[in-house]
């Protein structure tokens, strides 16, 4: 076990907590904004505001009353997803994929009956997942039937692609895949896998559990080498749009790719965190230097902002 | 002017006014920088406490104190708000008399004075007072003379005779005879006592003082009972039976005479307030004249009643233990479970010293997070369940107190200062980490919100801080600007330095 200088950290451009906290979450995210993304529910009806991409939502509970509604909403649904609005960390999140007679079927194969369910909603709105057990709210929306090109990818849950936006460029970008060992999450130092991604065709660059790089999934046991994101140019204009959207400076967009509808953003994080790196083995401070270098002159449209991103950050050119 | 220059020159700015004020106290004043040799040095504020009688002069009279037994009074200080003031000497006693014509309020009269110990003595030969018989009705004579009489069988000497009659005195039960004496002097020990050895011809008197404990703020006045054995004075305490002068027991008084007359004022009450320093004598004396020579000081923390001077000291520590969490978090990237419980920890640790302190916390940590566990399958509403993890936290609290005093470990008793609702959210907090993350993470966090708590406890109880936060209190200007500084860091922690160990080598 051998540590690393901070001197070679700097070289290689790697973004520390402090700096992540001071140098961009500090000065390029405005207080008042934070509300828009740490709820979901907020950020979704402004999502569709702006006429993008999202999965459908169907019902909000509000209060522990309209628990009783939850048998009619969901008549005549089996694919579904309820979920709180301020969960943070993929907590409290329960994916229905089937329904059998007066069963709902999670997508792990458990069965379930309305009463947990019910149970499920009150434990939301009591606050239960949410930042410092605040008062929540119940959203239910439609499950993603996520692509199959990423079903050799992932194990019990579903994978997503995070795009860390700055002042609207998206500089790096990864795809986040469960295993059996992260329990279907997909945060990576809980065991998932981190797939970086080439900002310029959307190719697999490397891949990487708990900071060890990985040639395949360990569950699955497909290569990652392989794997090429299809419609890359679309979802990074989905996440560049973002930026007009919340107005954030410095986010990362968390967006799945539906099997049916495309590309749609799952939520929005105002504070990232610093993993991408490890699975780019990219630093994000080069990075972001270099947007701050170019955003100067003019500002740019998403086309051009895009544009700009894949030919600054792919991997061939630039190779940081 | 960049915000980062600005708040540079600012922190800059503040560290040396701090430093700047700290060694002009230093030089210009010669506060010493250095605890050096120190002794324990009370400061003990008696305070008076008087309700006015319609109309009518007031008078109080307060014994000053005749320290013995090694004891050594520094200064006296008065503080008579509207009275007139005088020291008096009758038959070679000091008294402190406060007269005044009328008085409509409730008033509070204050006296301090400092104390230490020179040498550890015996207390010095006194007369032998006279044997005065007790005024005793007829019955209480017939029983006075059973007990009296029982005690000398069982004694040979004065000595064993008392010991002997602490012992029966202090029963929970005592004999019939003894009950009946007790009730009929309205259950106050002190009195039989002294009657019973009165009747005995055991030539004996009361030694009224201070139990000197650090921080009390509502000290009373408490007695020992000292008789002659032969050539002679052995002292006893009366509560307990135990022979022997406790070590903190500050001599006021020797003799029956009173300490407090109150004429023309009711419910009169006399309390004292106590602070440890651990200073050196010489500085000491030093500060107390400086005070009333110099106008900075006199604006400083000594210029405050006793009572309060004891809560800034604690508090002035607390800077000195945020300051360790922020390095910790901000330069070492060490996770804890919330920001400033260990602080909270930490200030606990100082009253139950580190080891017990430690056991404490992580038995009703422990135990708190076995009985959530069962409380998670209940499903409860999280404000019911956080209040029930509060009242169990409170019975853990009691029962180890119980417990533990009935083995015979008196420390545990000092779990009480352990702050109950910050225990309670920690275990919440912990257990829901369980749920959520697992065992790891508890470990993890718990982990490091404990070795964030031992390293500021160190810090805050090492002598020198000590003696720095309370005697300059300026430096904390300083510790501002430190800590401005590092909220403008932006290099890295010590642990990303481990995070990103293997970053550029995984090709």
């Amino acid at each position: 076990m051998k540590w690393i200088s901070p001197n070679q950290l700097r070289q290689l451009g790697v973004l520390g907590m402090n700096s992540r906290n001071i140098d961009y979450i500090g000065r390029s995210n405005s207080r008042r904004l934070f509300p828009l993304v740490d709820d979901k529910l907020k950020t979704k009806k402004l999502a569709e505001k702006f006429g993008m991409s999202v999965p459908r939502l169907f019902a909000v509970i509000n209060n522990q009353h309209d628990i009783q509604l939850l048998e009619i909403q969901l008549r005549g649904r089996d694919k579904f997803v309820i979920k709180p609005a301020q969960g943070s960390g993929g907590k409290g999140i329960l994916v229905i994929s089937e329904r059998d007679g007066d069963r709902y079927i999670k997508s792990s194969g458990a069965s379930l009956k309305l009463r947990d369910l019910k149970h499920h909603a009150t434990n939301i709105l009591s606050g239960l997942f949410s930042l410092g057990g605040r008062p929540d709210v119940v959203m239910i929306e439609d499950m993603i039937v996520f692509d199959p090109i990423f079903s050799h990818y992932s194990y019990e849950g579903v994978p997503d692609i995070r795009v860390i936006v700055y002042k609207g460029y998206p500089v790096m970008a990864m795809l986040r895949c469960s295993t059996h060992e992260s329990d279907g999450k997909a945060n990576l130092h809980q065991g998932a896998v981190g797939v970086g991604i080439d900002m310029g065709t959307g190719k697999s660059l490397f891949a990487v559990q708990n900071n060890i790089k990985i040639e395949k999934h360990p569950n699955t046991g497909f290569s990652f080498d392989d794997l090429i994101i299809p419609g890359w140019a679309h979802i990074l204009h989905l996440a560049s749009r973002c930026y007009e959207m919340v107005g954030l400076g410095y986010f990362g967009a968390d967006i799945v790719l539906d099997k049916n509808k495309g590309p749609m953003i799952l939520e929005l994080n105002a504070r990232p965190g610093l993993a991408i790196q490890v699975a780019n083995q990219a630093g994000l401070a080069k990075r972001l230097r270099l947007v701050d270098q170019h955003v100067l002159p003019a500002p740019h449209d998403v086309d051009e902002r895009v544009a700009l991103s894949k030919q600054l950050f792919a991997k061939s050119i630039a190779n940081v | 002017m960049s915000s980062t220059l600005k708040i540079t020159l600012i922190a800059l700015f503040m560290i040396v006014i701090g430093l700047g004020l700290t060694l002009y106290k230093n030089l210009a004043l010669g506060f010493p920088l250095l605890p050096g040799v120190s002794e324990d040095v009370w400061t003990i504020e008696s305070k008076i406490s008087l309700k006015p009688v319609r109309g009518g002069a007031v008078e109080v009279v307060l014994a000053l104190p005749e320290p013995d037994a090694g004891w050594v009074s520094l200064d006296d200080h008065f503080a008579s708000s509207g009275f007139h003031f005088s020291v008096k000497e009758k038959n070679g006693h000091r008294h402190a008399h406060w007269t005044r014509e009328t008085m409509e309020r409730a008033t509070t009269l204050f006296y301090k004075t400092q104390v230490y110990r020179m040498q550890d003595g015996g207390l010095t030969d006194r007369l032998v007072p006279k044997l005065a018989q007790p005024n005793l009705t007829s019955v209480n004579t017939d029983v006075m003379q059973k007990v009296v009489e029982r005690l000398k069988k069982a004694s040979s000497t004065p000595g064993e005779f008392a010991t002997l009659l602490f012992e029966k005195v202090n029963l929970q039960q005592p004999d019939q005879d003894m009950s009946f004496l007790l009730s009929s002097y309205g259950g106050v020990h002190l009195d039989v006592i002294m009657d019973v050895l009165a009747y005995a011809k055991v030539p004996s008197q009361l030694i009224k003082g201070i139990f000197l404990e650090d921080g009390r703020r509502r000290q009373r006045i408490d007695s020992l009972v000292e008789i002659v054995d032969g050539d002679h004075w052995l002292v006893f305490n009366p509560k307990t039976g135990h022979e022997g002068l406790p070590d903190n027991f500050f001599i006021w008084q020797r003799g029956s005479e009173s300490m407090l007359d109150v004429i023309g004022g009711r419910n009169s009450t006399l309390e004292f307030a106590l602070v440890k320093n651990t200073l050196p004598l010489k500085s000491l004396l030093f500060m107390e004249r400086q005070i009333e020579e110099q106008p900075l000081l006199d604006f400083s923390i000594y210029s405050l009643p006793v009572e309060q001077q004891g809560i800034f000291k604690g508090l002035l520590l607390i800077p000195v233990g945020a300051l360790v969490i922020v390095l910790l978090r901000i330069l070492v990237g060490l996770k804890t479970s919330g920001t400033f419980m260990p602080i909270l920890i930490a200030l606990a640790f100082i009253q139950t010293s580190l080891l017990m302190g430690l056991v404490i916390f992580l038995t009703v940590v422990g135990f708190g997070l076995w009985i959530r566990y069962y409380l998670s399958y209940l499903n409860l509403l999280l404000v019911a369940r956080i209040t029930a993890v509060v009242i169990v936290v409170i019975l853990l609290m009691a029962s180890l107190s119980v417990v533990s005093y009935k083995l015979g470990f008196h420390q545990a008793l000092t779990v009480t200062f352990f702050p109950t609702i910050i225990l309670a959210w920690t275990i919440e907090r912990m257990s829901i980490l369980w749920e959520e993350e697992g065992p790891n993470e508890v470990l993890i966090q718990g982990g490091g919100s404990l070795l964030a708590a031992v390293l500021a406890y160190l810090m805050m109880s090492m002598p020198l801080v000590e003696h720095l936060t309370f005697n300059f209190p300026e430096l904390m200007i300083s510790l501002l600007g430190v800590i401005l500084l590092l909220g403008k860091y932006t290099g890295y922690r010590l642990f990303e330095l481990y995070r990103f160990r293997d970053f550029g080598r995984i090709e």
